[in-house]
């Protein structure tokens, strides 16, 4: 291992590698289980000579950060899931506006307003736009505290390349537990040019960012140029990882702290002698289809193990188009599966088969 | 690892992954969190391994250190039987005790009062901890607590260390003598 390891909660690790990426602004409100996130920031960025700003609301931290993007900065919010809904209209103005911007999410359990306890219930919301209107915002999952750290990274370079928000999907358990991290391999951060910024207009034509657009055939247009946006993303930056599918008969497709259950679940059903292996997503939108469909074509049947009552299993079953039967396991409400309970599931899905 | 909140267990937690992370181990930290830290419990989860650790949840543990009675009632359910318990007897009563491969009875709050602060009585259990699983030369976790306190407290360094030694000693003397009442 590295001598250059610390140790740090994912939350604090969203936050370093968030400066580590150059962001300029952060605004936040408190809400557990992300706070550690906003206090991290609240000495950090005053350090570096940046931008933090404890807002009166999450509306106002997420037209905060609109007001920086807007600006051509780098700006970042985070929240959990009940703060999460009310940024929402303000992520639907981003995603019109075409501005980048990255928006943490570290999910508590819903809905309403729920309890402080992990869970896995926003997937709809992070992978399906999440406020009005026809978009979609980059939503990433990581499932260790060095993956917050290379997906936030990673966020701000996407954010910016395809000027949309991006969302980092993680639940609380991965926002509170601490495991060691480097940032020895990012390079500095290498925003581009943004010429669209609101900058003042001395020296050069006038130019607007607008989200209202009254005329059906102008607003067509913005939507028909979104539409062309998300399919490249489609094409570019599909993510996840596979372990064990070459011999897999069994196929569990899990993301972030359900991902970590389920592999130690897969290694105690490879002991018994049930071939299971692991497709793990890590971007959720867009989200990898493909390794699912091929793995349709070989294994017996899919378990997808949730902390919500199956809501990335619509994906799972979208990429497996009927073939095989798909199974849901998962524990709510704030709980999280254990191993065992996910290899009982193994077990119950293969006497079903 | 389990205590009163202010008896110093998250920060022996984290002295433990901090410890064995330089170790070159895979290592975990997960902390109660929430309402719960006010007034009851506070615990964490403390996983050490030569493998990727998949889940940071203890759900049997092999180690359970408990500084008080409730959190020895909730968790000795969970202790796995070939396991160690540590306990601060100072203040738990070791009433119905889970089936265990070893009990250490260390008096932490009595111990770190004699030595000059109760606030001590963490790196008591830590040295006993530590002493039980063999991580690492006590010289080795002196140097991990000083950093982890900073230059700032260097005031207290010795007290800590006094009792990381204590907590050693005691663990020692019990260990040895059970394996000789099993031998025997």
């Amino acid at each position: 291992m590295s001598a250059n390891k610390i140790l740090m909660t994912g939350n604090e690790a969203i936050g370093e590698a968030a400066i580590r990426a150059g962001v300029d602004a952060y605004f936040g409100y408190p809400i557990t289980p992300q706070n550690e996130l906003t206090a991290y920031m609240s000495h950090r960025m005053l350090e570096e000579g940046r931008v933090f700003i404890q807002s009166e609301s999450e509306l106002a931290a997420i037209n905060m950060v609109l007001g920086a993007a807007v600006s051509g900065k780098r700006a970042m919010t985070s929240s959990s899931s009940p703060g999460i809904s009310l940024k929402q209209e303000g992520i639907s103005y981003l995603a019109a506006m075409e501005l980048p911007a990255v928006i943490a999410n570290i999910v508590r359990g819903g809905p309403g307003l729920g309890n402080i306890a992990p869970a896995q219930s926003d997937y709809w919301q992070g992978t399906r736009g999440g406020g009005h209107g026809d978009y979609r915002t980059i939503c990433l999952g990581p499932s260790t505290v060095q993956e917050c750290v290379d997906l936030v990274y990673l966020a701000f370079d996407l954010s910016d390349k395809y000027r949309t928000p991006a969302v980092i999907l993680a639940d609380g358990r991965l926002g509170q537990m601490m495991e060691p991290v480097t940032f020895d391999h990012l390079g500095p951060p290498s925003p581009p040019e943004k010429p669209w910024a609101l900058t003042g207009a001395k020296g050069r034509e006038q130019q607007s960012i607008k989200s209202l657009f009254l005329d059906p055939d102008v607003l067509e247009e913005l939507n028909l140029r979104l539409a062309r946006t998300y399919e490249k993303i489609e094409q570019n930056e599909v993510r996840w990882d596979t372990l064990q599918m070459d011999d897999a008969e069994v196929c569990i497709v899990a993301y972030g702290t359900s991902a970590r259950v389920s592999k130690e679940a897969m290694r105690r059903a490879r002991d018994e002698g049930i071939k299971v292996g692991l497709i793990r997503p890590i971007s959720l939108w867009p989200y990898p289809y493909e390794p699912i469909r091929q793995a349709a074509e070989k294994v017996q049947f899919f378990l997808v193990p949730e902390m919500s009552m199956g809501q990335m299993i619509e994906d799972v079953r979208l990429a497996v188009e009927g073939k095989r039967p798909v199974y849901h396991t998962g524990r709510v409400g704030g709980n999280v599966s254990n191993p065992k309970e996910i290899l009982d599931a193994i077990r119950d899905c293969c006497e079903k088969v | 690892m389990a205590g009163f909140g202010g008896q110093g267990l998250m920060f022996l937690g984290k002295l433990t992954v901090q410890t064995m992370m330089d170790e070159g181990m895979h290592v975990t930290y997960f902390p109660s969190y929430g309402a719960e830290v006010r007034g009851g419990t506070a615990n964490c989860h403390v996983i050490v391994s030569s493998d990727e650790i998949a889940s940071p949840v203890v759900e049997m543990a092999d180690t359970l250190v408990v500084m008080n009675q409730p959190s020895y009632e909730r968790f000795k359910t969970r202790l796995s039987p070939d396991g160690a318990l540590l306990a601060n007897v100072s203040l738990i009563e070791l009433t119905d005790p889970p089936p265990a491969e070893y009990i250490l009875e260390i008096p932490a709050t009595r111990i770190a009062t004699d030595l000059g602060d109760v606030r001590c009585a963490n790196m008591t259990m830590m040295g006993a901890y530590n002493q039980m699983r063999s991580f690492v030369p006590i010289e080795k976790l002196i140097e991990q607590m000083k950093r982890a306190f900073g230059e700032g407290k260097s005031a207290i360094w010795d007290l800590n260390a006094k009792a990381l030694e204590v907590g050693r000693d005691l663990a020692r003397e019990q260990l040895a003598a059970s394996s000789q009442s099993s031998t025997t």
